[in-house]
């Protein structure tokens, strides 16, 4: 086994280097092939979704409820789940998140303590969401009673993404000049007003941008949300955190994994749906950071 | 009266930082104790030693390696795409493309990560299959390879982005001793700076096939729900994350061994991502050591 | 004849030109020392000569560089067989993080070559060239970082001579080490004269004089004097290198 790696090894060494010298840097080119490929199957298999998906999305897609008839099925409590799970993802962990961050970047001082809450929350990064789906049905939906509810799914979903939170919370204020903080400790202000007066409005629009991301990433997810118990059918409009719910992804997962294949063209018009809401979140959030980085590095 | 007020908000935020480690704490101890019931019924000898999952049996047997065997097949079949694929597009952008074209290919290969997960399960199923069947009339409607691929470009972004950064954290005075040599660019790329950068590609790596083996979606639209014991790629397995789809999308009895099971699962998957989420960061830390 | 010689050459970083209408020659077996102040264009000239100035996006040469009687900028000359026979040693000792022995054989092995014997003998014998064999000879497999910087250095001059070089050039090669080691390493140089052409970048004065057969003198990339280190440093043509060379330079501005 080892020998055939090690023959594949100076194989490839071999045939990169026999490129690079036919013409002058000739992998470049093969390089450029291979990223070209991957966009290449990405591009096409999005477009085969759209033409699927394109002639579903009508009026009565976006109004429908679930139904037996695919043509008659819409995603309106879907959708308006989403919203929701949205809004509230965003609620919670937002505020938790960033004291946290917080919290990690500006006051722990105890090297082993830091050290401990970083791996932590590197492992809290690398859980599978699934688990934390397990998590949410044993703790938020039965431990809490919170019953299969949209609170519950947000408050996993939250958990789920806090990390993301507090990485991008630290890194925004790492961002912030050293001589910002040292000014205003120069001027008296504690350290707490250091922070709220100073360094987080600089790093403001750093750690929304971490936040939109860690939402989009919450409303694509379908497996912890399966495993606390969305449903396939809600025939009303959710009105309250205590409804019962469905979100996107978990609509486009019983469509696909449905027999009738017609469903499946109602799962590709969901999915453009879904696709358009988090690159439109991922462009704000790419957007918002790239006007910070160039703002706060001026 | 400012002062107590800063040891307040001081107070809180240790308190969401608390929050932090509870919640590691809470998740182990949810999966502990739910699994120790079932541990309870069925002991942990026949689920470690086991070799048949059959939980819907009139005499079910709870052995864990069917599921152990689906979980790592798919995340393997994705390795071997993502691996070559991620690593020479990661040489190809540190080493040899200008600006221009890395900053349109960075965010173009992050946006794969981007995509939700249900979207790649449900082309793996309805696009990737049919077209993999063309070619290999045998395969199952319901098979490890076809999600495995999926899956695969699904963690492209991790070991592109992660192996770039380090291939390219590797200091240029090593290159320039290369070249001056008369390596090619190859060569400085596969001799010097691959090397270099080992920890931080192992690291990128494993933390893409951690990321393999947790994932649900993919398997669960595309895999199918046989759990067999088998490396063959073209028949219906079931994964560990897949099965407590399964059970969760069924009536199950929440105080019965059924329910039980998934955390037990949920247990085993956690201990193995957790382990290697580990290692992956260990690598990184002793990998920016080196560089300073 | 000579074996390096430089014909009306410019270099060009974007649009800023750094080196302007250079013209000089080198004998075989000589070492030319190349002075002046940082940015004088020193470094780019050594650069020149073994095409490493390529590696920089937006670089512009016109004019000619003969080694052994070849241009090496006609578009037929195979740039790695250049570099491999124009060896190069840098400011800050750079060996790779690998083993001492795998150092010294990496030149040989991007040329194809895995004979374990024909390995090891060279290896041996460049680490006696570079009068570093005793000191190493039991840590082959050890780490190169773990040597000292001069060792370290000496290691590097190792690795390129293991290439088989008839040229090597010198950026600064002394510039990150203390006395004892920078006199070993001239010692050295003054070793390696015997079968190389050398060429030595270096902002150190003393250096140059005790090291060099020739010297140039380099300011705002234009050559102001070339001559016979004895000459040059007793007896300069131009006013400014006098006041270079018995510190009283300014630079305007």
């Amino acid at each position: 086994m080892n020998r055939v790696f090690l023959r594949l090894f100076k194989a490839i060494d071999a045939a990169g280097d026999w490129y690079d010298r036919q013409r002058g840097d000739g992998f470049a080119l093969y390089g450029l092939v291979f990223t070209l490929f991957v966009v290449a199957i990405v591009l096409g298999l999005f477009t085969y979704v759209s033409i699927a998906g394109f002639p579903r999305l009508g009026t009565r897609f976006f109004t429908g409820f679930a139904s037996r008839i695919p043509e008659q099925a819409g995603i309106l409590p879907a959708f308006l789940g989403t919203l929701w799970v949205m809004a509230l993802v965003f609620l919670i962990s937002f505020p938790l998140g960033v004291a946290a961050g917080i919290h990690l970047e500006r006051y722990v001082s105890q090297r082993r303590l830091a050290r401990l809450l970083e791996v932590n929350i590197t492992n809290l990064a690398g859980i599978p969401s699934i688990v934390y789906g397990l998590l949410g049905l044993q703790f938020f939906v039965r431990g809490l009673a919170l019953g299969e509810s949209i609170l519950a799914a947000s408050l996993t979903l939250s958990m789920m993404v806090l990390p993301l939170v507090i990485v991008a919370t630290r890194e925004a204020l790492r961002m912030v000049p050293g001589s910002v903080t040292e000014a205003a400790y120069a001027l008296g202000a504690t350290k707490w007003q250091t922070i709220w007066y100073h360094a987080l409005p600089l790093a403001f629009p750093g750690i929304i941008s971490g936040v939109l991301l860690a939402v989009t990433r919450a409303i694509g997810e379908a497996a912890p949300l399966l495993v606390i118990g969305a449903v396939a059918f809600v025939p009303f409009v959710p009105a309250s955190v205590f409804d019962y719910f469905t979100v996107l992804p978990v609509q486009i997962f019983f469509w696909a994994t449905k027999p009738q294949s017609s469903f499946l063209i109602n799962a590709s018009a969901a999915i453009l749906v879904l696709l358009a809401l988090t690159l439109l979140l991922n462009l704000l959030a790419v957007r918002i950071r790239e006007r910070w980085h160039k703002r706060i590095e001026s | 009266m400012r002062r107590p007020a800063e040891k307040l908000i001081e107070g809180l935020l240790g308190l969401s930082s608390l929050f932090t480690l509870l919640l590691t704490f809470t998740v182990i101890g949810v999966l502990m104790y739910n699994a120790w019931g079932f541990f309870e019924v069925i002991g942990l000898g026949e689920f470690l030693t086991g070799t048949r999952w059959t939980p819907f049996f009139e005499n079910p047997a709870f052995g864990m390696w069917p599921l152990l065997t689906g979980t790592l097949l798919t995340a393997l079949i994705a390795m071997f795409t993502a691996l070559p694929l991620g690593l020479l597009i990661s040489i190809y952008l540190s080493e040899y493309a200008n600006a221009t074209w890395r900053n349109v290919a960075r965010p173009a290969l992050d946006l794969l990560s981007a995509i939700p997960t249900v979207v790649y399960g449900f082309l793996a199923l309805v696009f990737v299959t049919p077209a993999l069947q063309y070619f290999f009339p045998a395969l199952e409607r319901f098979n490890a390879l076809s999600p495995g691929l999926v899956m695969g470009f699904m963690i492209l972004p991790i070991i592109t982005s992660i192996s770039e950064d380090a291939m390219r954290a590797v200091p240029a005075n090593l290159r320039e001793a290369a070249f001056a040599m008369g390596a090619s660019r190859w060569q400085v790329a596969w001799r010097v700076v691959l090397p270099s950068a080992f920890n931080g590609v192992t690291a990128a790596v494993i933390l893409a096939f951690s990321r393999a083996l947790g994932e649900t979606m993919i398997v669960s639209i595309a895999a199918g729900q046989q759990p067999q014991l088998t490396f063959n790629p073209s028949v219906a397995i079931q994964t560990a994350s897949s099965y407590i789809i399964q059970i969760s999308l069924g009536d199950v009895d929440r105080s019965g061994l059924e329910y039980k099971t998934i955390f037990a699962v949920g247990l085993g998957l956690f201990l193995l991502t957790f382990a290697l989420n580990n290692l992956s960061y260990w690598l990184r830390a002793r990998f920016k050591q080196q560089q300073r | 004849m000579f074996k390096i010689e430089v014909r009306d050459v410019h270099f060009w970083y974007g649009n800023s030109e750094v080196l302007h209408r250079i013209d000089l020659s080198m004998a075989p077996k000589t070492v030319t020392a190349l002075i002046g102040p940082s940015g004088c264009g020193k470094s780019t000239l050594l650069r020149v000569l073994n095409r490493m100035n390529e590696l920089i996006p937006g670089s512009r040469l016109s004019g000619e560089v003969f080694i052994d009687g070849r241009s090496i900028y006609t578009p037929d000359v195979d740039v790695y067989e250049l570099r491999k026979r124009v060896g190069m040693v840098f400011q800050k000792p750079n060996p790779f993080p690998k083993s001492i022995y795998e150092n010294v054989a990496f030149g040989l092995r991007i040329k194809g070559i895995n004979h374990r014997s024909f390995i090891d003998e060279k290896v041996e014998r460049t680490l006696r060239q570079v009068f570093l064999w005793e000191e190493v000879k039991d840590k082959l497999h050890k780490p190169a970082l773990a040597l000292s910087g001069g060792q370290q250095q000496r290691l590097c001059i190792a690795r390129a001579l293991a290439v088989e070089p008839s040229i090597l050039l010198m950026d600064e090669p002394a510039s990150s080490l203390d006395p004892i080691s920078t006199a070993k390493l001239e010692e050295l140089i003054y070793e390696l004269k015997q079968t190389y052409t050398i060429v030595l970048v270096t902002h150190n004065m003393q250096q140059a004089s005790r090291t060099s057969d020739r010297t140039a003198f380099l300011y705002k990339g234009n050559l102001i004097e070339y001559a016979d280190t004895a000459t040059f440093f007793t007896n300069p043509s131009s006013q400014s290198t006098q006041d270079y060379i018995t510190g009283r330079f300014r630079t305007e501005g």
